[in-house]
């Protein structure tokens, strides 16, 4: 995808983009193993939390993408009342605060939940989740929907000719399979899998819970414990090396297997499918589609239920914390696709190794540990002020910074296909500068740009990540509110903020959403 | 000695600072835990009955207390540090940043001797595993009952590498137990539903019914009763004693503020502090006043024996003991 003379966006925004997140992630390493001293060494039981994690996150990652292939096609090629509304909820699980999410999967799975009910009803034995089963549950509730959302985008770059075509040369659904889901598949699927297994490699409070005991131990524990318990600087920094060490080749196989697919340029019209017609197809549409429904809405109905008696129960300091969290979130969701957008600018201009060695350097922001990259930025910041005076900048810039490799990924494929398909084209015309950005790029984009957005301030109201240093009581964010009320004993009010969380997460979610969703075609 | 501030950053800064800063009053800072600034922990009061005797501004910083002394080192600006738990003791003594309290502890009401002179403790309970009556019609009698209950009675406990009361239940069994606590945890195995990396995720798991009984303190029955008139949950009473817990505060050595930190030690003890420890805390107050309890509190079962270990002790088995349970836990 090399440019020559024409370049219709310049680099160095891009560049910058970059920089600050490298500087930042990298800083914070930095001054954390210069304060230790040196990195200590890697020990037996580390090495088995690596191999326990590794195999948990590519277990987990494998799993939730493989499941959402199937999902994503049925949603891709059917028109039901109600559609928009289950890919609108699909948003949800992956923005839920974890502890949420497992409580309202244990109140349907567990040992007092429905499903051991039922068994117990028809004199069947309990099933028990804890242990690595437990996990890859919870891992694929919450990343299985995100598939879904990253793969519809998939489909959705597709251009409509190319379906039209398909019709035209009688292509059943194996030869649409064949010639444009495979190929687009091949393009995305690779990272939408990494991100999951990177996801996956940084949990943390899933695998403790859900794991049932010691014998799930990962990385990001070990880092914990390195920190808190032995206040051994060298050896979080050595673990947290280990872990971005992981992903890096994760990322590595992930871009090696990634082929870009080459459809060519469309008129951007809505898509039909002319390859759905077979009876049992729709079936096995219709009940996939329903099974998925029903494993991922019962737990966030329970979650619900058990939240929403107490919202307004809730005194006013969470409200306060609300409107702290939304000015938060917001602000971090406008840096993180500012950031992802500059960088993705740049990624579609390099050569391809160029460009898959930028694409790698931006993932490592996601699997830097938070507690590592807290520490690093505490200690530097110390040098000139004071902390926690600038507790809320730091939390929103960090946050941007983890959610940017989200809405990188997100961005990608569709920067990708405007950029081979219009660039040459908008030189020729003379179309640049803002008249091209607003007839080129943002009717492409707009989509995935509004996608990127909800997604980034959905994380960054449910992030808890830095504050362990860098609290203010002053202005307590919501999650802080959650953590704090539930260790005062008041889970009701707890699960009541939760709920209030998770409303916040969706409403912006959906508010960023919305604005994408003018060509209606997902 | 605090960092200099550059100019942009202290405009920025008082805009943010409260009004106390502007009239000139000393501040007294104060680093505690997470829970204690909330309205839902001690920290408001301690905040106004200090601020009311003192004419000076008290400051909470809340967060990973001991691992920001340590960053910080002798440039920290904390006055006091409040809130840290038995177990951290020697870690935190190992500073050097924390001086001599200097206080007479001999009106201290707890069920131990203490005599250390740099930690003054302000709230105490043990360890406990709370159950629901209404669940658990029998509930064992004993650690010993406990041990050789039906496997389906399950409990939730906390992890020791992420949570006090984790590690207080892995010294717990050490201290009843020595040399047979493996066998002790081979037995208590089977029953742990799950381990949670902290106090709340297993409290919360417990309260929605996931598990019979959860690992927590004493008091824990406390809170439901008072607060939610809710009888049904209570700590199942050992004879072979619960291990000891309590919160501590100290004053640093750095302080730029010393009669305020000294101020600060005698407010903990007094009658207005340690009277509303026990519903501000959910635990027993360091030192029991007049009517310090509500008869409801007061009326909570206790143990005949409290175990603790010295902090040379403790310090010397953590690691073993930590091996030890992760060993069997895995196998």
């Amino acid at each position: 995808m090399a440019r020559g003379a024409f370049e219709i966006v310049p680099r160095w925004p891009g560049a910058l983009a970059l920089g600050l997140v490298m500087a930042l992630v990298l800083g914070a390493f930095g001054a954390v193993i210069a304060r230790a001293g040196a990195l200590s060494g890697i020990t037996t039981a580390d090495w088995a939390a690596a191999r326990f994690t590794v195999m948990q996150a590519g277990l987990s990652a494998l799993l939730s993408a493989g499941l959402a292939v199937p999902v994503a096609r049925a949603l891709a090629r059917r028109h039901f009342p109600g559609r928009h509304l289950v890919i609108v909820a699909l948003g949800a699980p992956f923005i839920l605060p974890v502890i949420v999410a497992v409580m309202g999967l244990l109140a349907i799975f567990g040992r007092a939940g429905w499903l051991n009910a039922g068994l117990a009803l028809l004199g069947l034995p309990k099933v028990s989740l804890y242990g690595l089963d437990g996990i890859l549950l919870a891992h694929v509730f919450l990343n299985l929907p995100f598939a879904v959302r990253l793969l519809l985008n998939g489909w959705a770059s597709v251009p409509s000719e190319r379906f039209r075509l398909a019709a035209a040369l009688d292509f059943g659904p194996r030869d649409v399979w064949r010639h444009i889901e495979r190929p687009m598949l091949r393009a995305v699927l690779p990272g939408v899998t990494l991100a999951i297994f990177l996801v996956c490699l940084t949990s943390f409070t899933v695998i403790l819970v859900m794991g049932g005991g010691p014998r799930a131990t990962t990385l990001e524990l070990a880092i914990y414990q390195a920190f808190r318990l032995e206040f051994d600087l060298g050896h979080a920094a050595a673990l947290a090396s280990l872990q971005m060490a992981l992903s890096l080749a994760a990322a590595g196989l992930s871009l090696a297997v990634a082929r870009p697919a080459a459809f060519g340029a469309g008129l951007g019209r809505i898509a039909d499918r002319w390859d759905r017609t077979s009876r049992s197809l729709q079936i096995f549409d219709a009940t996939l589609l329903a099974a998925t429904g029903l494993f991922i809405a019962t737990p966030m109905l329970a979650v619900l239920a058990s939240g929403l008696p107490w919202i307004t129960d809730l005194p006013r300091s969470v409200w306060m914390a609300a409107g702290r969290t939304v000015i938060i979130a917001m602000a971090a969701a406008l840096i993180a696709v500012s950031l992802a957008v500059a960088t993705g600018f740049l990624i579609t201009s390099l050569s391809t190794r160029a460009a898959r060695l930028t694409d790698a350097a931006v993932m490592l922001a996601m699997t830097a540990s938070p507690l590592v990259v807290g520490t690093g930025l505490f200690l530097i910041l110390r040098t000139f002020t004071d902390p926690i005076a600038l507790a809320l900048p730091v939390v929103v810039l960090v946050n941007a910074v983890m959610a940017m490799p989200f809405c990188l990924r997100v961005l990608l494929p569709g920067l990708a296909v405007l950029r081979a398909d219009y660039d040459r084209l908008s030189a020729s015309l003379g179309v640049t500068g803002a008249h091209w950005a607003r007839r080129v790029a943002l009717p492409r984009l707009r989509r995935p740009l509004a996608f990127a957005g909800g997604l980034a301030a959905a994380l960054s109201a449910g992030d808890l990540g830095v504050v362990a240093l860098f609290a203010d009581p002053g202005h307590a964010t919501l999650p802080m509110q959650v953590y704090v009320l539930a260790g005062a004993y008041r889970t009701d009010q707890a699960a009541g903020a939760a709920i209030l969380l998770v409303l916040i997460a969706f409403g912006l979610f959906r508010l960023f959403d919305r604005l994408g969703d003018r060509d209606a075609d997902l | 000695m605090r960092p200099i501030l550059s100019p942009a950053l202290m405009i920025a800064g008082s805009l943010m600072a409260s009004s106390a800063l502007a009239e000139g009053k000393p501040e007294l800072i104060v680093y505690a835990p997470d829970y204690f600034a909330s309205e839902w922990g001690p920290g408001p009061q301690i905040e106004k009955g200090f601020e009311g005797r003192c004419g000076c501004d008290l400051q909470f910083r809340t967060g990973d207390l001991l691992t920001r002394l340590r960053l910080e080192g002798d440039t920290t600006p904390a006055d006091v540090v409040i809130g840290l738990t038995t177990d951290q003791t020697a870690a935190a003594r190992a500073t050097g940043l924390l001086a001599d309290h200097g206080k007479d502890l001999s009106t201290l009401t707890l069920p131990i001797a203490w005599t250390d002179p740099v930690f003054v403790p302000f709230n105490w309970g043990e360890a406990a595993f709370i159950y629901d009556k209404n669940r658990l019609a029998t509930p064992p009698a004993s650690f010993a009952a406990f041990l050789t209950a039906p496997d389906d009675l399950k409990i939730v406990i906390q992890d020791p590498r992420s949570s006090p009361s984790g590690l207080a239940l892995l010294l717990w069994v050490k201290a009843v137990y020595g040399d047979t606590s493996g066998d002790a945890w081979r037995a208590l195995k089977p029953k742990v539903l799950t381990v949670t990396p902290g106090w709340s995720e297993a409290y919360g798991l417990f309260t929605s019914g996931e598990a019979d009984m959860v690992l927590s303190y004493i008091t824990s029955p406390a809170y439901h009763i008072i607060a939610e008139h809710d009888l049904t949950k209570a700590a199942l009473i050992f004879p072979e004693g619960h291990y000891f817990t309590a919160e501590l505060v100290a004053k640093t050595g750095t302080t730029d503020q010393p009669a305020l930190a000294d101020a600060f030690l005698d407010y903990v003890l007094s009658d207005d502090f340690q009277g509303m420890i026990a519903t501000a805390n959910w635990s027993y107050p360091a030192r029991m006043t007049e009517g310090g309890l509500p008869p409801e509190f007061a009326a909570l079962a206790r143990p005949e024996k409290t175990l603790f270990l010295t902090e040379t002790e403790a310090e010397m088995i953590r690691g073993p003991v930590i091996d030890e349970w992760l060993s069997i836990m895995s196998e």
